[in-house]
């Protein structure tokens, strides 16, 4: 196995392994500092920040180093070489390179909005001098707000790193950003008339190492180390980027991208980055009703559930078969699966169904070229399916036997007088029942909806049960390709709401507090396709599905 | 951990002799202080609110946000004092600064100050980085309710009105031309702001933002290179 030596330690490199020298000092738990390099985006060496010391062993064993510094992301490591990132040299090449960085970088940290989780000032702190020498007056651009409907560019905070130039050249495709002018007029800008708008353009901001690229939905909105951070999952398309949700006090800021390999890689796009507004909206369902006959008897949920367990039970007795659940695409696993075997449990023959799931046009993949024709090989896809975990909700119904009916069967069944009972539970921010559909499924003797946006339904339910939010629920959501991936509840929703994990498991008649864990183990247990979850845990990346038996396609009827 | 017989030292209390018994020496000690004060009366006592205190230069009263030299809000919204403040009493809400002024980025759209909680550290005035927020000498607060105690941007800035040509509220810390904190370059030389020795190193200080190490006769060499 070939063996490299960094700063004096051991590195096994598994064979046919490419890396470079900043990788590769990760792997014995070293960093390099650098600004331009980025995963997933090409080399250019530009930022001299990752400058190290590299040698090769000879045949003989002696080691031979280069006179001269190179910079380590564009530095391959292989068999025998040797790196040392922790001279004297290295120490004092970094400082000077920072020194250079900041020459003309503002000391505006107060009121950037990158400070604290800024790279120059973390590598400032760390490799630099902590004074300038500089004299002069500073080398002053002019910010620009037009660079994009989503991200403005204060240019004077630039160390031209290019990254986000490379960024929409590689990844995104679309090459709005360039640099223009050489030297010290050297500046990032755009195409007069051509803003940088395309779906991926709020990485630029993340890719950004400086606060010169900021998000203007987020500019000024608060500090960064006021932001408390949670794992979670995007639930805008089927894709299922990992993100990070970041809030205060209950008020959710923004959503950034989470690194994960096995789902979309480094990135998101806008449609998710800016799509949770409707978390906040004044519109929320915010307390719970039981109604008879249209008035409102309580708002109280210790009424509610266990009223709402004895008209169910009443139903179910009277005619199981013209009782019914519609689940929705926007539900976790461990939410469907409890619904579900608590129908299934007061009788086989209550209808199960999967609910709308939204498509819009056909997948977005990029990159892109000048004329946004999709190019091979694909980076980052925006799936025309807009919901997070039709897949799952699909395997847990699988299970029960399969979506019986569609949404549209029920309503006509409704509009029929067919129907007794019928559970719908909601949660597409983008509305799910059409007005007519509404009509006729009013008709049921129970309505019970589950759902935190108004719909046309929400007045008439007999039991209107106030969930919440991606951000404001526990539990897994499974993507277009069978990856199953924690969501983490980040803050609290409206005071009457309820997560919709602790409704159902309330209902189910389950004691102490929701723990979507114990779901996961029971359900690996009776089902087989959710064979992974045993563990309980999911990990930072998820698990995927397909790996550990469960059947690649599940062919569901079609609503 | 239990002490060791080393460390430990047994004293006898000395035995009183006989006038010591009597405790006559003691009686006429005391009552020779009494006398001094019949005789030699100085009282301590301030006839306030007839007669006001003389406060010392660094009290810490209610606050005030300073302006710069063109009137408007000094604050540039960093919100340094609200993460500093212990009582959590500062609330700021921040936004892109208006487009005629084209040398601040950010500034205070709201800045709510709660003079109830305030517990009057003064950890505000010392985050500052721009010098805006600074503690007055107004130390009798009063209002007849609670909201009039939560004090806005427009009654901070009132303070200040009414406070800067007092010689008691000077502009403490007046590290140079107002306006955008980046520029060190063009600083006067100043004293420190509070009473500091010679030979403190902060009172020797050539450049606002540079401390000198004045035992270091190279100060800017790199200590990776030189020697």
């Amino acid at each position: 196995m070939p063996t490299a030596i960094i700063n004096n330690q051991p590195l096994e490199l598994k064979p046919g392994e490419q890396l470079n020298c900043i990788q590769a000092a990760q792997r014995i738990g070293y960093e390099i500092p650098s600004y331009c390099w980025h995963p997933a985006l090409s080399v250019v060496a530009s930022c001299r920040m990752c400058l190290v010391e590299v040698g090769d062993t000879k045949p003989d064993g002696t080691v031979v180093m280069q006179p001269k510094l190179v910079p380590g992301c564009q530095t391959p490591v292989k068999e025998g070489t040797v790196v040392i990132a922790n001279s004297e040299k290295v120490k004092a090449a970094q400082k000077a390179t920072l020194e250079y960085l900041l020459l003309n970088h503002p000391l505006d940290c107060p009121t950037c909005d990158q400070a604290g989780e800024c790279f120059l000032q973390d590598y400032s702190y760390k490799y630099g001098r902590g004074y300038s020498r500089l004299q002069e007056p500073k080398n002053i651009k002019p910010d620009k707000d037009h660079i994009g409907a989503n991200i403005t560019l204060f240019t004077d905070r630039c160390i031209m790193c290019t990254r986000c130039v490379r960024f929409t050249r590689e990844v995104s495709g679309t090459s709005e950003l360039q640099v223009v002018s050489r030297g010290s007029a050297e500046q990032i800008d755009i195409f007069p008339g051509m803003p940088c708008d395309n779906k991926l353009a709020g990485n630029v901001v993340d890719l950004c190492p400086v606060g010169a690229l900021c998000s203007k939905d987020f500019l000024y909105q608060q500090r960064v180390w006021w932001l408390k951070t949670t794992k979670s999952v995007c639930p805008n398309c089927s894709t299922g980027c990992s993100v990070d949700v970041d809030q205060n006090e209950d008020q959710l800021y923004r959503l950034t991208p989470r690194s994960n390999p096995i789902s979309q890689g480094d990135f998101m796009c806008d449609e998710g980055r800016f799509g949770w507004k409707y978390i906040h909206s004044d519109e929320r369902l915010t307390f719970p009703a039981r109604r008879k006959n249209g008035e409102v008897r309580t708002r109280d949920w210790d009424d509610i559930i266990p009223s709402l367990q004895k008209a169910l039970a009443k139903a179910v007795a009277k005619a199981p078969e013209k009782c019914a659940a519609v689940f929705s695409p926007w539900m976790t696993v461990e939410e469907a699966f409890m619904l579900a075997a608590y129908l299934r449990g007061l009788s086989p023959k209550v209808k199960l169904a999967l609910g709308p799931v939204k498509t819009v046009g056909e997948d977005d993949t990029y990159p892109k070229d000048f004329y946004g024709k999709p190019i091979e090989p694909v980076k980052f896809t925006i799936r025309a399916e807009k919901a997070p975990n039709r897949r799952g909700v699909e395997m847990v119904l699988n299970h029960f036997g399969g979506s019986a009916t569609t949404l549209g069967d029920l309503a006509a069944d409704g509009a029929a007088g067919k129907l007794e009972a019928i559970y719908l539970v909601g949660g597409d921010p983008a509305g799910w029942l059409e007005p007519h559909q509404a009509a006729g499924l009013s008709k049921a003797a129970l309505v019970i909806l589950q759902d935190f946006l108004p719909s046309a339904i929400s007045d008439r339910a007999d039991f209107l049960l106030t969930g919440g939010s991606f951000a404001e629920r526990d539990g897994s959501f499974v993507n277009y390709k069978g990856l199953a991936q924690e969501i983490g509840r980040a803050i609290r929703g409206p005071d009457g709401t309820r997560p919709d994990g602790r409704i159902l498991w309330d209902l189910t008649g389950r004691k102490g507090l929701f723990n979507p864990a114990a779901i996961r183990k029971e359900m690996a247990e009776k089902i087989p396709a959710f064979a992974a979850f045993k563990q309980g845990a999911l990990g930072e990346f998820g698990v995927l599905l397909n790996e550990h038996g469960a059947p690649e396609a599940h062919v569901v009827a079609k609503t | 951990m239990p002490v060791a017989k080393n460390d430990v030292m047994w004293i006898e209390e000395p035995e009183m002799g006989f006038w010591e018994m009597t405790f006559l020496p003691a009686i006429v000690d005391g009552l020779k202080t009494t006398i001094k004060h019949v005789t030699n009366y100085q009282p301590v006592t301030q006839q306030y609110p007839e007669e006001k205190p003389v406060l010392p230069l660094h009290y810490r009263g209610v606050h005030r946000l300073n302006r710069d030299e063109k009137g408007r809000v000094k604050c540039v919204a960093c919100m340094l004092c609200a993460t500093a403040c212990p009582a959590d009493c500062i609330s700021i809400e921040a936004a892109a600064a208006p487009p005629d002024w084209p040398d601040r980025d950010k500034f205070p759209a709201s800045f709510i100050l709660d003079e109830l909680r305030c517990i009057y550290c003064g950890m505000c005035e010392e985050a500052c980085p721009v010098d805006a927020i600074e503690l007055t000498h107004i130390y009798d607060l009063t209002g007849e309710s609670r909201e009039e105690l939560i004090y806005n941007r427009e009654k901070l800035l009132d303070v200040y009105d009414k406070t800067k040509d007092d010689p008691r509220d000077p502009l403490r810390t007046r590290r140079g031309k107002l306006g955008p904190a980046a520029e060190f370059s063009t600083l006067p030389t100043v004293a420190p702001a509070t009473q500091v020795t010679p030979g403190d190193r902060s009172a020797q200080s050539i450049a606002p933002g540079t401390i000198h190490t004045f035992n270091n006769p190279h100060p800017f060499d790199d200590p990776g290179t030189a020697r």
